[in-house]
């Protein structure tokens, strides 16, 4: 009705009237586009019989317009009436991010909400009220230079107002160039008189310069020709670099210092040096601080009285001693050793699962299969890449890759025959059989080769008959064999997964993860039995712990020597054979999971050994930073750029995973377990002890005695330590708390589909108008026209 | 703070921090960067913030832009005028918002200028998207399949159906990608 045409037309004049001037005659082109397009739509639409009574009149404007279309030239520059226009090109969709009142009206209303300390997000009772969330949350297109300006002042206020750390976190989010982003600061900050200047770095601010400091030059060049994937793998090292770091640091501080400080009586008949013990751990370092039986089971204390000279007389020399006890430093070594174990573990734990949560965080896709294509043309090109031939090879491997998607996306059929399918299956089945196979038998046979050694090495408590330097080579053999299998194995696995046929190259990577680490868990699984079940039980062995710990070094120090053959032969050497005899230009491939598996495997090692040899961490430092320099220069020689697509963000995850998983969980219960069966009798700190957590129950005990208030908590710490119920009761309500979790991460899921609808149905609304409006104002300043036709 | 510099105040360094994504430090070794690529244009002193932009041609020769198909249009982006010459505080900008920290969000925004023809509309149409993909795969599709493939992927992302994506699709779909924070950076 003419009435409801007014008010239409009344509700837009203040938009209109707020308009900025624009120089909308680009945008003018394209939206004469629009509208032929929407015209011819509605012509083809008009042309449906029966749509001229299209309830609210629709359909006649559109046959008018339609009319209209036909009648004048499309180009004429002002087809659009300058409303239509001012209107359009005021939008949202054309201003975020470009104009600048719009970007400060935005700031300001989230920085309001951060003053208010709202969530940020939009909750859904919001969302209720905005039948129009395009008009919502953006500031009405005040873009008025005066409007501006007042934005800008609040928005000045509000940054005042903030904290420090989300007010530089607002700044630095804007996307505003930097000279306007300090301008705005300086306005911010005028007011406030105190000192900004010469703000002194937070310790742990200037901790974390250092740590992203280091290798920066070496990371930036392997980047610059290798790309995000094979960074990765650096970055790995790194993390566990300050992981080991953190345990040495730990250990070093509470265990072998106070044990350096204050040694005890050294043990008669110490080897001499020799060069093996640093492949072997054993002979002279045997009873040094390195391992678990060189600690005390008593409290260490500082000596003191030797300074005073026999100046006193008896009475007030016992008092002096007295005195002397009172301030002495005692520190409980067996105490000492339980808790720092137990509480690096900890610590370590709960880094591990924040940083699996927020990698987690950062990869998880709802949608999983919508938008491949368009996420592959904007988001696969790796800007770190400089060289330019692996910036061409990257283009390369874009180019297939898309193609490859377009046959995929064009076909998804799967007109495979059921003999084709049988036969793929076969091929699966057999390929299994083969790696599980290859598993179970070198499982066994190191199950067998431990026994075998074990049963040598009672042979030699008997009686020696072979010289001693033999016989502690021959211990490597066990490590020998361990990491042989590790070397040799991934091979065959990769050998059978080659003649298999993959839907999809993540498939391939994922069966690929996942044999290895059958392999490796079974590997580590025997291995565990051997030293707890058999080592452990044997009653000959004087101290079974210090034996457990030589042999986990063993295992690390050839692990590391292994790592760098499979450097030399499988990088360098092929590199040249290939060259020299194959004559191909092919250089190998870095296989970044099969890396990244042994450096987690190298981690479990050294996880597990920490309880028994608290040096190791130390030891695995310097592993992994020989390892560093020496991966990367064998990848910067003989390397070259992947072929294959790779997403990182998804591999290293399930890399922070897999180390949180089954390496930390596998090595945490050993150690549980270590805890919980009798040390030995003759070494170490809790050398009279049924089992390790007595060393925390006795001192509880001590102090529930010398201080009775507080026997309430040792009995409720005694309940809650020893009656399983509460830990059921915990892992229960964990487990309703992820339910929990994931049913509203189900109703998310359906929220955004909802909302993806509202926005299909928002822009034909959008649509419809603005032609509403095109039309209304041509009725209304073209009165000709519409005689004309009538 | 260790050893006096007489580039920047402390003010413009401590403004430069909480700015961007880098630290005092940084910005004084991106001065150096800056400085190297003309050192008869760049002066040494900035404590009065002198007017002094570099041209297109010098900044796209550095090494971390000389091989990028995009180098052209991520310094375009980032300078006031449009023609790629940047002074300072918008090197600073560019490389900040190309570092490891920057939000998505921003990252987003920034991605979209550079992928889309910003100095004609604020869409990607399909003339865009076709420029994109010839740069990405160095023109090794034939035409046909540049064809299909940007007509997929207006069909995949655009959300409002008007068969162009506006910065809104582009932000959805980049917000669905877990690789873009990762590949959208450039070390300095």
């Amino acid at each position: 009705t003419p009435m409801d045409e007014e008010t239409v037309h009344d509700s837009f004049n203040q938009l209109i009237a707020e308009q900025s001037q624009d120089g909308a005659l680009s945008e003018a082109f394209e939206l004469q586009e629009l509208q032929r397009e929407l015209t011819e739509e509605e012509n083809d639409v008009s042309h449906l019989p029966g749509r001229e009574h299209e309830p609210g009149g629709r359909g006649q404007r559109d046959v008018e317009l339609g009319e209209d279309e036909r009648a004048t030239d499309p180009l004429i520059a002002d087809y659009w009436s300058p409303a239509t226009m001012r209107i359009l090109s005021s939008m949202p969709s054309r201003t975020i991010g470009r104009n600048r009142g719009a970007i400060i009206s935005q700031y300001y209303n989230r920085t309001m909400q951060l003053r208010r300390r709202r969530q940020s997000r939009p909750s859904i009772k919001h969302l209720e009220h905005s039948a129009r969330p395009s008009i919502r949350g953006y500031g009405h297109g005040e873009d008025t230079l005066d409007a501006e300006v007042g934005k800008r002042e609040q928005l000045v206020n509000n940054l005042r107002n903030l904290s420090v750390s989300d007010r530089v976190r607002m700044l630095r989010e804007m996307p505003l160039s930097v000279a306007e982003k300090s301008e705005l600061r300086r306005l911010a900050l005028q007011k406030e008189r105190d000192t900004q200047g010469g703000r002194k770095l937070h310790c742990c601010s200037r901790l974390k310069f250092y740590i992203i400091i280091l290798w920066q030059v070496a990371l930036k060049r392997v980047s610059g020709r290798f790309g995000t994937g094979v960074l990765s793998y650096f970055v790995f090292i790194k993390t566990l670099l300050l992981f080991n770091a953190f345990l040495c640091l730990v250990t070093g501080a509470f265990l072998v210092l106070p044990q350096v400080l204050f040694p005890p009586v050294p043990a008669a008949g110490r080897p001499p040096f020799c060069g093996l013990e640093l492949l072997t751990g054993a002979g002279y370092f045997t009873d040094t601080v390195m391992y678990y039986g060189y600690y005390a089971n008593y409290t260490l204390q500082t000596s003191c009285g030797d300074e005073d000279d026999g100046h006193h007389n008896a009475s007030l020399s016992k008092n002096a001693t007295l005195e002397c006890t009172s301030t002495q430093l005692s520190y409980n070594m067996p105490l000492a050793y339980f808790f720092t174990i137990g509480v690096a573990f900890f610590i370590t734990c709960i880094i591990l699962v924040y940083s699996m949560s927020k990698s987690f965080g950062r990869s998880f896709r709802i949608e999983k299969s919508h938008g491949i294509l368009a996420m592959k043309v904007f988001c696969s090109w790796d800007f770190k890449v400089i060289r330019e031939t692996s910036v061409r090879i990257m283009s390369e491997n874009i180019c297939t890759q898309l193609k490859e998607l377009l046959t995929e996306v064009g076909h998804k059929d799967d007109d495979t025959t059921l003999g084709q399918q049988l036969w793929r299956v076969a091929v699966h089945a057999l390929a299994w059989t083969i790696c599980i196979g290859s598993t179970a038998a070198s499982v066994f046979s190191i199950y067998q080769f431990s026994e075998y050694m074990h049963g040598n090495l009672q042979e030699s408590f008997r009686g020696s008959t072979q010289e001693p330097l033999l016989r502690e080579a021959s211990m490597l053999a066990l490590p020998v064999l361990v990491s042989l299998i590790n070397l040799l194995l991934p091979g065959l696995f990769n050998l059978s997964a080659w003649m298999e046929d993959y839907e999809s190259p993540s498939v391939r990577t994922y069966v690929s993860i996942g044999r290895n680490l059958i392999l490796k868990v079974s590997i580590l699984g025997v291995l565990c039995y051997h030293w707890l079940g058999r080592v452990a039980a044997d009653p000959q062995l004087k101290c079974w712990e210090s034996f457990v710990g030589q042999e986990l070094y063993r295992f690390l120090i050839m692990e590391f020597i292994f790592a760098l053959l499979d450097t030399l032969f499988g990088e360098l050497l092929w590199r040249l054979f290939s060259e020299r005899v194959l004559k191909r230009r092919r250089k190998p491939v870095f296989d970044i999971a099969r890396n990244v598996l042994e450096l987690i495997y190298g981690q479990t090692l050294a996880w597990l050994g920490v309880l028994f040899t608290p040096l190791l961490p130390a030891v695995q430092i310097l592993k992994l930073l020989l390892l560093f320099y020496i991966k990367k220069s064998s990848v910067m020689m003989n390397c070259q750029a992947p072929r294959k697509p790779y997403r990182v963000s998804q591999m290293t995850t399930i890399f922070i995973t897999l180390l949180c998983f089954p390496s930390f969980l596998g090595a945490s219960v050993c150690v549980t377990y270590t805890m919980w069966i009798t040390p030995s009798l003759s070494c170490g700190p809790f050398r009279e002890l049924k089992t390790m957590f007595q060393a925390g129950k006795r001192w509880v005990k001590d102090l529930e005695k010398a201080n009775p208030n507080l026997s309430m908590l040792a009995r409720a710490h005694s309940y809650l330590v020893e009656h399983p119920f509460f830990l059921f009761l915990g892992a229960g309500i964990f487990l309703i708390v992820i339910y929990f979790q994931s049913q509203v991460v189900d109703g998310h899921r359906k929220i955004i589909s909802l909302l993806q609808e509202q926005i299909e149905n928002e822009g034909e609304d959008k649509k419809f108008l603005v032609t509403r409006l095109q039309s209304i104002h041509e009725q209304k300043k073209d009165p000709k026209r519409r005689e004309r036709r009538q | 703070m260790g050893n006096k510099q007489t580039i920047f105040t402390d003010e413009q360094l401590d403004a430069y921090q909480d700015c961007t994504f880098f630290t005092r430090k940084e910005i004084l070794r991106l001065h150096g960067r800056y400085h190297e690529l003309a050192p008869h244009l760049v002066p040494m002193d900035y404590t009065n913030d002198p007017d002094c932009k570099l041209p297109l041609a010098l900044i796209v020769n550095m090494p971390e832009l000389k091989e990028n198909p995009f180098r052209n249009r991520i310094v375009e982006a980032f300078s006031e005028d449009g023609m790629g010459n940047l002074s300072f505080n918008e090197f600073v900008d560019m490389f900040s918002v190309l570092s490891e920290t920057a939000p998505r969000e921003l990252k987003a925004i920034y991605a979209f200028k550079i992928y889309a023809d910003f100095n004609v509309d604020n869409f990607l149409c399909k003339e865009d998207l076709e420029k994109t993909l010839n740069k990405l795969t160095k023109e090794e599709l034939t035409p046909e399949e540049v064809d299909l493939v940007c007509e997929k992927t207006i069909e995949e992302a655009d959300l409002d159906g008007d068969n162009k994506l506006s910065f809104a699709d582009f932000e959805n779909m980049i917000s669905r990608a877990p690789d873009f924070l990762s590949t959208f950076h450039i070390r300095i």
